[in-house]
């Protein structure tokens, strides 16, 4: 199979209104005999869900928190980006395209990011009509600010639940349509497999996770908008419940799985405390705006931060990178943090963790105004460590965050199986080998609300007038046995350890192995163990309660077998990749001063894994870049 | 660290329920409150018992996914946090702690600690939203907003959702929640037009779906995660008495 990105014709500006201009459409009365299921309602598919049920097709949208409110696009803080130039420093749609291209290391495709850039302004004119009480100015205009990568000031924000004010008008937006009886939602359902109808996307099977029942929904297209996979790491920032179930799935089923290592690691979350810790709590990355980050210039030095004189102190940052400083991209001040941690220089009770500091934000702004900036993330840090961040610097450590890679989408995002689309996090799409903060909100929205609904047309036209497909169909009765198949042999196992157990190990592995560095023994080991963790699963893992009933301990096992092999997958992936590119960096290819090699003759590909009977199989598309030149990437 | 935990145990949502008391060591002062039940379930695992039902996601006080009483308060011993945010610092070694699920008749119990909100949503369906379709919007800074009205409308916005205001009300009342939303849009000029409409329709839904009156004993305030002030509440009361007026 040869991977076809269906990228239009036509210059870089032109290409998604040549796309749009040339597409098929559905008249208005069609729509509504035109089923599609949305699973996930975050906001690419609260976005998605709304819009596509304004346009007037019938939706089903599923997730499995009580509400759709609670999806975890809800805990981005930071903001969200547009290329507005309200600021009169500069932007532009192309610089934008051009940071997120260079951002993301040249390994993303020049059509796709240019097109989130293209769309961003219209999204924050949606989402203030929407009534996002985005921070304005005395005046009444919009404010901005930084964010890592970048030297203009483009990103939008809502004090700091950005992601939650966000979230909250596509879940609003998602009932009005509810109440329109456009569309089904679906609560507490988790989806756990995909059905395949002649080799295309015709439904899902889900779990009712209240009754347990196993229930079948068909459709005419099936959108998975089930957001990022970090949990695979166990520790990071995403939502307990936060999983790869869907999309792996739907990859076993025969979607291509696109550059799976590829995985942000934040610079600033709170440092792990103690082993049992479910999750680590991300502080905003426009913390770096005011924010110093270093470490003291003796390794183990036994003295509290503010004891330690200026001198003393080492700015690594700023230091390394004297043009970006604290404003480097994330995956390059989370590698020169864990530099600093590895060579000793750690703060903190377990030595794991760096200082962000605001005492000269605070001297030179006044407190008043470092308040009404970070009002709540100093409250929150407060909250969890007992420490006042007004008083003496915050210790911050890396933590995994952000999957870049996902399923394998072409320039409509729609995966290798026809009738299947991925949008948002789930996806890999604009983001290359490392996301630009601020940018992933906005790849969510862009994704549901604006490309998703026009693009999905293009192949609902010729599903018009065809037999539609019904849950009695033998296929759904098929899949459906295989699930409950899956399920019983979980529960029989009755081994002697918990889920949590074969999390952590899990997780162990591949933060050891597949996070911040990573190198080929490494990863050849990790390999190697998780398929050790995956049989020790199998004969081991001990679940009680039942199937047909609310059994919280049954999710967490089903989330993690497909964990477990989705992180073999990662693991092959970074040992394919030789080279440093953005998040992925291998040791085996860096400067004599540590900064990444990539290889841009062999590796100026998407990895594409076609899933083969417990194999994988590579895939690549070449990318091609026709419009800008791949430069080394420098921040220095 | 060692406690008792007394937590209430239903296993479904017709079955009587009662409480339940498990002795847990080997606690830490580090662990947040959910990773000590987390920890408690890992024990049961392991002894064949059903593990406890307990509700969370995001465990960083955004989502408003968690809550449950402990010793008599929503979200625990502190004001304005979720159950997330609690520390097994904030306990004794020795301490009973007792654990209960919210308890509202608009909020029935669905398992354990976990009761249904879909009410919340329902009051939502009903016009907590600017009926304006995607793709019709103006330029976003052709909408003047000064900084004051921005900063009150966000003040509103932040509510979490997650009931402890209903929770802790001796009426379960949703005021707090739904004068949250209203505030929110109704003081913008986005939500200007449909106004009124909302404020009726929000509060009769409010009052379909079975929650108490307010009475203004202010214990809502006290817990709300995100410091939503009762003022609120005073201020949709106000909206409301000019729509019905003004139709
Ligand atoms: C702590 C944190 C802070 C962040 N801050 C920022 C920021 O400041 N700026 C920025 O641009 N980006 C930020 N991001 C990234 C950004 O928030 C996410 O990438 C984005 O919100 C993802 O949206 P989504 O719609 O793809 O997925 P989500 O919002 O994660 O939604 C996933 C949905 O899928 C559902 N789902 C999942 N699996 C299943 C299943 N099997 N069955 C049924 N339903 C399922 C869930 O219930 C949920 O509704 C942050 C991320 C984190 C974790
Ligand atoms: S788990 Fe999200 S608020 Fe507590």
């Amino acid at each position: 199979m040869t991977l076809n990105a269906k990228i239009p014709e036509g210059r870089l500006e032109d290409k998604w209104r040549n796309y749009q201009t040339q597409s098929r459409l559905i008249n208005p009365a069609n729509k509504k005999k035109l089923h599609v299921i949305v699973v996930g309602s975050g906001l690419s598919g609260a976005g998605a869900a709304a819009t596509l049920a304004e346009l007037g097709y019938d939706v089903q949208c599923f997730c499995y928190q009580d509400s759709a409110r609670r999806a975890h696009s809800v805990a981005a803080q930071g903001g969200i980006n547009a290329a507005k130039n309200y600021q009169h420093d500069g932007d532009s749609v192309w610089r934008m395209f051009y940071d997120t291209l260079k951002g993301g290391d040249f390994r993303s495709r020049e059509a796709n990011t240019y097109r989130l850039a293209e769309l961003s302004a219209p999204l924050i004119d949606h989402f203030t009509q929407q009534g996002v009480p985005f921070a304005r100015e005395y005046g009444g205009v919009l404010v901005n600010r930084s964010f890592g990568g970048v030297q203009v000031q483009r990103t939008f924000y809502a004090r700091g639940q950005t992601g939650q004010q966000l979230l909250l008008a596509a879940y609003s937006q998602l009932y009005k349509m509810v109440r329109m009886k456009k569309v089904s939602l679906f609560t507490r359902h988790e989806m756990l497999d995909l059905v395949l109808v002649d080799g295309k996307a015709k439904g899902i099977i889900a779990r009712d996770l209240v009754s347990g029942a196993l229930k079948r929904f068909a459709a005419d297209a099936v959108v998975l908008a089930t957001g990022g996979y970090s949990r695979v790491f166990r520790l990071s920032t995403l939502a307990i419940g936060c999983n790869g179930s869907a999309i792996w799935k739907a990859h076993k089923r025969g979607a291509f799985f696109a550059a799976p290592s590829f995985t942000q690691i934040h610079p600033t979350a709170l440092p792990q405390s103690s082993e049992a810790q479910s999750k680590l709590t991300l502080m905003s990355e426009s913390l770096r705006n005011d924010g110093r980050i270093w470490v003291p210039k003796q390794t183990d030095d036994p003295r509290a931060a503010n004891d330690i004189p200026e001198e003393e102190r080492d700015y690594y940052l700023e230091r390394r990178y004297p043009s970006f400083g604290n404003l480097a991209p994330r995956d390059i001040a989370s590698r020169a943090a864990k530099e600093r941690i590895d060579a000793g220089f750690g703060v903190g009770r377990l030595k794991n963790a760096v200082y962000l500091d605001f005492k000269h934000a605070i001297e030179r702004f006044g407190i008043n105004t470092i308040q009404d900036r970070y009002g709540n993330l100093f409250d929150m840090y407060k909250k969890i460590t007992g420490i006042d961040a007004y008083r003496e610097p915050m210790q911050i450590s890396p933590a995994a965050h952000f999957s870049m890679g996902g399923l394998w989408v072409d320039y409509e995002l729609m995966t290798t199986i026809p009738g299947l689309y991925a949008v948002g996090e789930c996806n890999f799409s604009d983001h290359g080998a490392n996301r630009l903060g601020a940018n992933s909100l906005l790849q969510a929205s862009v994704d549901g609300y604006f490309i998703l609904p026009n693009t999905i047309n293009n192949y609902l036209a010729a599903a018009l007038n065809k037999e539609q497909v019904s849950t009695d169909h033998p296929a759904f009765k098929q899949v459906e046995v295989e699930v409950k198949q899956h399920i019983d042999r979980i529960l029989a196992i009755q081994g002697t350890k918990t889920v949590d157990h074969f999390h952590r190990e899990l997780g162990k592995v591949m933060w050891q192995e597949c996070a911040m560095s990573r190198n080929r023994a490494g990863l050849e080991r990790a390999i190697a163990q998780i398929k050790q963790i995956r049989a020790d699963f199998w004969s081991d893992v001990k679940v009680t309660g039942h199937s047909d009933e609310l059994n919280t301990e049954l999710e967490k096992a089903l989330r993690l077998a497909d964990f477990i092999e989705l992180g073999i997958l990662m693991c092959t992936d970074a040992l394919q990749r030789e080279e440093s590119c953005g998040a992925h960096f291998r040791e085996e290819f860096q400067t004599p001063d540590g900064e990444a090699v990539r290889v841009d003759d062999l590796y100026a590909y998407v990895s594409a894994w076609e899933y083969d009977q417990g194999d994988f199989k590579l895939h690549k598309e070449v990318l091609d870049f026709e419009f800008v030149q791949p430069s080394v990437r420098s921040y220095k | 660290m060692k406690v008792t935990f007394k937590i209430w145990r239903q296993d479904k949502p017709q079955a009587k329920g009662a409480f339940k008391e498990y002795q847990v060591d080997e606690l830490t002062e580090d662990m947040s409150f959910l990773e000590a039940l987390d920890h408690l379930n890992e024990r049961l695992v392991l002894r064949g018992e059903k593990v406890i039902a307990y509700e969370y996601d995001c465990r960083e006080g955004i989502c408003g996914q968690c809550g449950v009483f402990i010793n008599g308060r929503a979200h625990g011993p502190h004001p304005n946090i979720t159950t997330c945010q609690l520390h097994m610092r904030s306990f004794k070694d020795g301490d009973t702690i007792v654990v209960e699920p919210w308890r509202a008749n608009a909020f029935p119990i669905v398992k354990d600690l976990i009761v249904d909100r879909s009410a919340f949503d329902r009051i939502i369906e009903q016009g907590a939203y600017i009926s304006a379709k995607t793709g019709t919007a103006p330029e976003a800074n052709a909408i003047l907003i000064g900084k004051a009205i921005a900063d009150r409308a966000m003040d509103a916005a932040a509510c979490i959702g997650c009931g402890a205001c209903v929770a802790t009300c001796k009426n379960s009342s949703a005021a707090l929640f739904t004068a949250a939303k209203i505030n929110h849009l109704n003081s913008l000029p986005q939500g200007k037009p449909e106004a009124h409409q909302r404020v009726l329709d929000m509060t009769a839904q409010m009052e379909r779906e079975g929650f108490g009156h307010c009475s203004f004993t202010g214990a809502c305030e006290v817990e709300c995660p995100a410091g939503i002030s009762i003022a609120n509440i005073a201020e949709m009361n106000a909206r409301q008495g000019k729509a019905q007026l003004l139709g």
